[in-house]
């Protein structure tokens, strides 16, 4: 009877207490602030797992923040999608905390110092935001709050090139959001209404209707980088530290993509032809072909890998096109769900690690990894394992995902998207194993740097979850169906 | 045609043209002007279309207001970083829009 | 010990050295020597008596859902103990050949480790359960490989990876497209003697074939099935040990493996039958034994003209497959067997010829006989074995083979097997004179004494070993726990319900 609550109170929580800890090391700024953020990082954890817990065990939870109704009071809301992306992101934010404090201070510059980390709080109470956001409106403050957290994080990274990729994602992101705020204003307009069941309810394919998917969708798309809209992500995760590249690729992209999700299934479940599923569908297909292709040409190995982001974004809106208009939509929302949990733990895996590797090589370059695998092992090695997790190659999380929505593509006869999965591991291997073989080349020299050992273990861990994940997927998967907009999904 | 249409109309053509805008030029204090003067469109919107022949409603306010506060955060970050970036570069465009 | 999990400390024997050992420094080698060593004897042990308790009609299995809808399966049923049998005996003595012969070598932990996980996933792949433990093993055995070939780290080694890697992950697309298809249509399939999809409706049976087709493909890669075959005369470039390993136990043989669990375990001979696809298995058998053949005439180099008689003689067992009838198949899974054991003896001896005297290429190996004796008579042992002399393990997989085509009513496949023998004899006898009936004639390129022994005992042990059960195989055929006894079990059970 109590437990409900306990839950339902966690909600506020998981977006005040990182909030809290922002002001904490804003107002109590530290070169070393070791104890200040390891508590803020236990809390965050703690509160995330909570949730989690109670929603697998209780369905979904619902707060209204300060007793105020709706509409005019902040609802938030718990179903397993959110529930586990929060869990996630304070997982990922912790290893990438964790990977910031080790970081030896002297390879930083001046800005990085003071704002990294009121800033990565600010981004992780945003991120909670948007996950446990139950109207349109809340979802925009969170998806603001996140966009300008997230620029800051990149500008702080140093240089002038970071400089004019913060400038150029500030820029899309703004865009994006008017886009955004312009169809959510649409929809008001016509519906009366900001929270999603409620329009869902009354939605009616009108014109007015149609022009706010559609501001919405574009929005939207532009924020989670979808071919061809994506050309402000390589550079700004690329030139990012590690960590904040990791974050990035792992969870930003994300929250866009399942705000886009949620209002698709909700507000557009009557509305959405098939023709815009497969539309979609086959923008993310482009997405694969055109990330895997600059993967393999790119000589800098983080435009690799954010270019292999840009590529495993198309898998989630394959998809997404499987789930709007195939005949097996339980099996579409297994997968993607999976693909969202595996490719965030084993991007995150996959930049952490090649920061050690640019660190210990003392070069952004490919080529210059030769004999690396004798220096620096233990991140080769979690470099490859989350390889494979985004080359779909059992066993692993990407392997799981990538079966449950061939099975799906299969059971609705959409066999293009079976070859456009396929397709894309193979190009994934492409660029992976042009990484694995350039590190077991013979190294002409032995000048390599140390790296903190820490760097190791987080990133192994990450990626070694990307793999677990796959193999004992069937809890997961059953937390994620609670509260889904599908029929016949728990609640 | 009520007042509020009325203001969602000009919204409109304040969306458009600050759009066009956005897109010619290249000048990035220029975007700038053009994104808060989107936002403001986008606002005008909001409010008329909201309002139009219906009683006094203040969730369309609220939403306005928060957009506002939104809007100036993002101006302000917005500034300080053309501001870095002329100060480390002398530029006012980005890299690529230079060479295009 | 639990007899429910054996299947899992089977795997768990090479699995766990192999993270042991990714972690233990580049010096400590008494450490990673022993470990290795220990490791395989107690897998050998583990599997003997796993075979044993199968033998007396006990099933091991182990079983937990992965995915909603497939399960990870594990189990010992006779075939997989053929396999997994195979696998941990010639894995001892490939370890054993392995220390002596990368014996200050550099990045040895990095090549030990990937040595342990490349037999775990063999291990895997043989006691599979259903077809999607299969495919996970099997993929498995991709990434596990892959480091293993391109160990040197030369051009020349990358290169020859980049090919692997074209070939396996291509197949691997095609496998995880058949095995999809199949799980569409009749869910998670498990492994059953006489297969389990007589049931479906004829209205399924072209996307049957289809999926048929893919599941060749996907295996044939790996089983070097012409015109699929591209990449194993490329991944010559590795060392010895692993030329031994990949072509005699892990890679080829899983392909070989999966097509055998494929045609029997997921179809079923009598429906695959039915279903008009056991004649173009024949023909594609058949056309890579003779092309292999063929080529292996025309290669000097010695790894070489070995690598084209592995494309050659493993499609043997795809041949003994395809044909319909128990001899048949007996002739099919016991070459299974008998081709391991005689063509890990011919590379072995290779890489002896190879580290001792610098010798690479045939025409370099004149009076060979005389500097390496024990070498050379192994040498000859296993290509005797291999042209189907009798009383060697060749002659039996042969005569069974011939005997399984007359009773299919496919005389011309006697034809094929008599010249494939022919060929056979083109290629090796040459070999064998040079090696005995030449005097030496230059002096060897890079030769290095060893004390008493012709080369390291290292080096020594294991081919001798593996040539006296070419010849045990052979002579004691009929024994009871013979390589020969053990197919004709399986296919008894295959054949009757």
């Amino acid at each position: 009877m109590t437990e409900p609550l306990v839950g339902a109170t966690l909600l506020p929580l998981a977006i005040v207490v990182p909030l809290l800890w922002a002001v904490l090391t804003l107002v109590r700024p530290r070169r070393r602030p070791t104890w200040l953020v390891l508590p803020g990082l236990v809390s965050w954890l703690a509160i995330c797992a909570g949730l989690w817990w109670q929603t697998s065990r209780h369905g979904v939870l619902t707060h209204v923040l300060g007793a105020w109704p709706e509409p005019l009071g902040i609802a938030l809301r718990a179903d397993g999608l959110g529930s586990t992306m929060a869990l996630l992101t304070s997982v990922i934010g912790s290893a990438c905390a964790l990977y910031r404090l080790w970081t030896p201070m002297d390879a930083d510059t001046l800005g990085a110092q003071h704002w990294f980390w009121p800033l990565f709080f600010m981004f992780g109470a945003a991120l909670n935001a948007v996950w446990l956001a139950a109207d349109l409106f809340n979802m925009y403050v969170g998806l603001e709050l996140l966009g300008l957290s997230a620029v800051g994080l990149v500008a702080i990274s140093g240089g002038a090139n970071a400089l004019a990729a913060a400038l150029r994602y500030l820029l899309a992101a703004l865009l994006g959001s008017l886009a955004y705020l312009l169809g959510v204003a649409l929809l008001y307009a016509a519906y009366g209404s900001l929270a999603l069941s409620s329009i869902a309810a009354v939605a009616t394919p009108n014109t007015i209707t149609y022009v706010a998917l559609a501001l919405i969708t574009a929005g939207l798309c532009l924020k989670t980088a979808l071919f061809p809209l994506h050309a402000w992500l390589p550079p700004a995760h690329a030139v990012s530290l590690s960590p904040v590249s990791a974050l990035m690729s792992a969870l930003v992209v994300k929250a866009s993509f399942v705000m886009l999700l949620r209002i698709m299934m909700d507000v557009g479940v009557s509305i959405v032809t098939p023709s815009l599923a497969q539309g979609l569908g086959a923008l993310g297909a482009g997405a694969i072909a055109w990330g895997g292709w600059q993967a393999l040409r790119h000589a800098d190995l983080k435009m690799l890998v954010a270019h292999s982001t840009v590529a495993q974004i198309g898998y989630l809106f394959v998809g997404m096109a499987l789930l709007l208009g195939g005949s097996a939509p339980e099996l579409a929302w297994d997968g993607l769900m999976l693909q969202l949990v595996a490719h965030a733990l084993a991007k995150s895996a996959m930049f952490l690690a090649a920061g050690t590797l640019i660190a210990a090589v003392g070069s952004y370059r490919v080529a210059d990894l030769a004999g690396v695998s004798r220096h620096t092992p233990m991140a080769l090695f979690a470099f490859g394992l989350a390889g494979v997790s985004l080359m779909g190659l059992p066993p692993s999380g990407g392997f799981s995902a990538k079966w449950l929505l061939l099975q799906s593509a299969l059971a609705s006869g959409q066999w293009h998207w079976a070859v456009a999965l396929i397709g894309g591991g193979a190009l994934t291997a492409g660029y992976i194993f042009r990484v694995l073989g350039a590190s077991f080349k013979q190294g002409t020299g032995d000048t390599f740097e140390s790296t903190p050992f820490g760097w190791d273990v987080v990133a192994l861990l990450l990626a070694l979850s990307s793999i677990v994940v796959g193999v004992v997927a069937t809890g997961p998967l059953a937390v994620l169906r609670i509260g889904a907009p599908l029929a016949g999904a728990t609640s | 045609m009520s007042t509020e249409l009325w203001y969602a109309l000009v919204g409109v053509v304040l969306v458009a043209v600050s759009f066009g805008a956005f897109m010619a030029h290249t000048h990035l204090f220029r975007r700038l002007l053009a994104f808060n003067i989107m936002g403001t469109g986008c606002f005008l919107i909001l409010v008329g279309l909201a309002q139009h022949e219906r009683a006094p409603d203040p969730i369309p306010q609220a939403l306005v207001l928060t957009g506002i506060v939104v809007a100036v955060a993002s101006t302000a970050l917005a500034l300080i970083l053309l501001r870095r970036w002329f100060a480390a570069t002398g530029r006012t465009t980005l890299p690529e829009e230079d060479d295009a | 010990m639990n007899q429910v999990a054996l299947p899992a400390w089977v795997l768990a024997s090479s699995l766990l050295p192999a993270v042991i050992i990714f972690l233990l420094p580049e010096t400590t080698r008494a450490l990673r020597t022993s470990l290795n060593l220990g490791a395989a004897v107690l897998k050998v042990a583990l599997v003997a008596l796993m075979t044993w308790r199968v033998a007396q009609g006990s099933l091991s299995q182990v079983r937990f859902e992965m995915v909603p809808g497939a399960d990870f399966l594990l189990r010992a049923d006779p075939m997989a103990c053929l396999f997994a049998g195979l696998s941990a005996i010639l894995w001892l003595f490939t370890t054993i050949y392995a220390i002596g012969y990368l014996e200050g070598a550099p990045n040895r932990s990095r090549f030990f480790g990937f040595f342990s996980l490349c037999v775990a996933s063999t291990m895997g792949v043989a006691l599979s359960g259903n077809l999607i433990t299969f495919l996970l093993f099997y993929e498995l055995l991709t990434l596990s490989t892959y480091p293993l070939v391109v160990h040197r780290g030369s051009e020349k080694a990358l290169a020859a990876g980049r090919v692997y890697l074209t070939y396996t992950i291509g197949g691997g697309a095609a496998l995880l497209l058949g095995v999809a298809v199949l799980h569409g249509l009749v869910g998670d399939i498990e492994f059953r003697e006489m297969g389990s999809l007589r049931d479906i409706s004829e209205t399924s049976w072209p996307i049957l074939r289809v999926a048929f087709g893919l599941l060749i493909a996907g295996l044939g890669v790996k089983a070097a099935l012409v015109p699929l075959h591209g990449w194993l005369p490329q991944a010559m470039v590795a060392p010895a040990p692993v030329s031994a390993l990949l072509h005699a136990v892990a890679v080829v043989k899983a392909g070989a493996f999966g097509i055998v669990r494929v045609v029997y375990d997921v179809y079923g001979i009598d429906f695959a039958r039915d279903l008009q696809l056991l004649l173009p298995l024949t023909i594609i058998a058949s056309v890579t034994i003779l092309w292999g053949s063929l080529r292996a005439l025309w290669q000097d180099d010695l790894k070489r003209r070995l690598a084209f008689s592995t494309v050659s003689q493993v499609s043997y067992i795809a041949l003994g497959i395809s044909l319909f009838g128990p001899i048949g198949t007996v002739g099919g899974l016991v070459h299974l067997l008998h081709q391991g054991i005689m063509k890990v003896t011919l590379f072995y001896c290779a890489g002896n010829f190879a580290e001792t005297l610098g010798v690479h290429r045939i025409s370099e190996l004149d009076g060979a006989g005389r500097r390496m004796p024990l070498t050379s008579i192994a040498f000859s042992i296993g290509a005797f074995g291999m042209i189907g002399v009798p009383p060697l393990a060749g002659f039996v997989s042969k005569w069974y083979l011939g005997l399984g085509a007359l009773e299919a009513g496919m005389p011309w496949v006697l034809g094929v097997l008599v010249l494939s023998s022919v060929l056979n004899a083109a290629y090796f006898l040459p070999i064998l004179h040079r090696l005995w009936f030449r005097p030496q004639v230059a002096p060897w390129p890079d030769e290095r004494t060893f004390g008493r022994w012709e080369t390291s005992g290292w080096l020594l042990l294991p081919p001798v070993v593996t040539a006296v059960f070419t010849v045990g195989a052979g002579l004691l055929a009929n024994f009871a726990f013979s390589p020969l006894q053990w197919a004709i079990l399986i296919a008894r059970r295959e054949y009757l319900p």
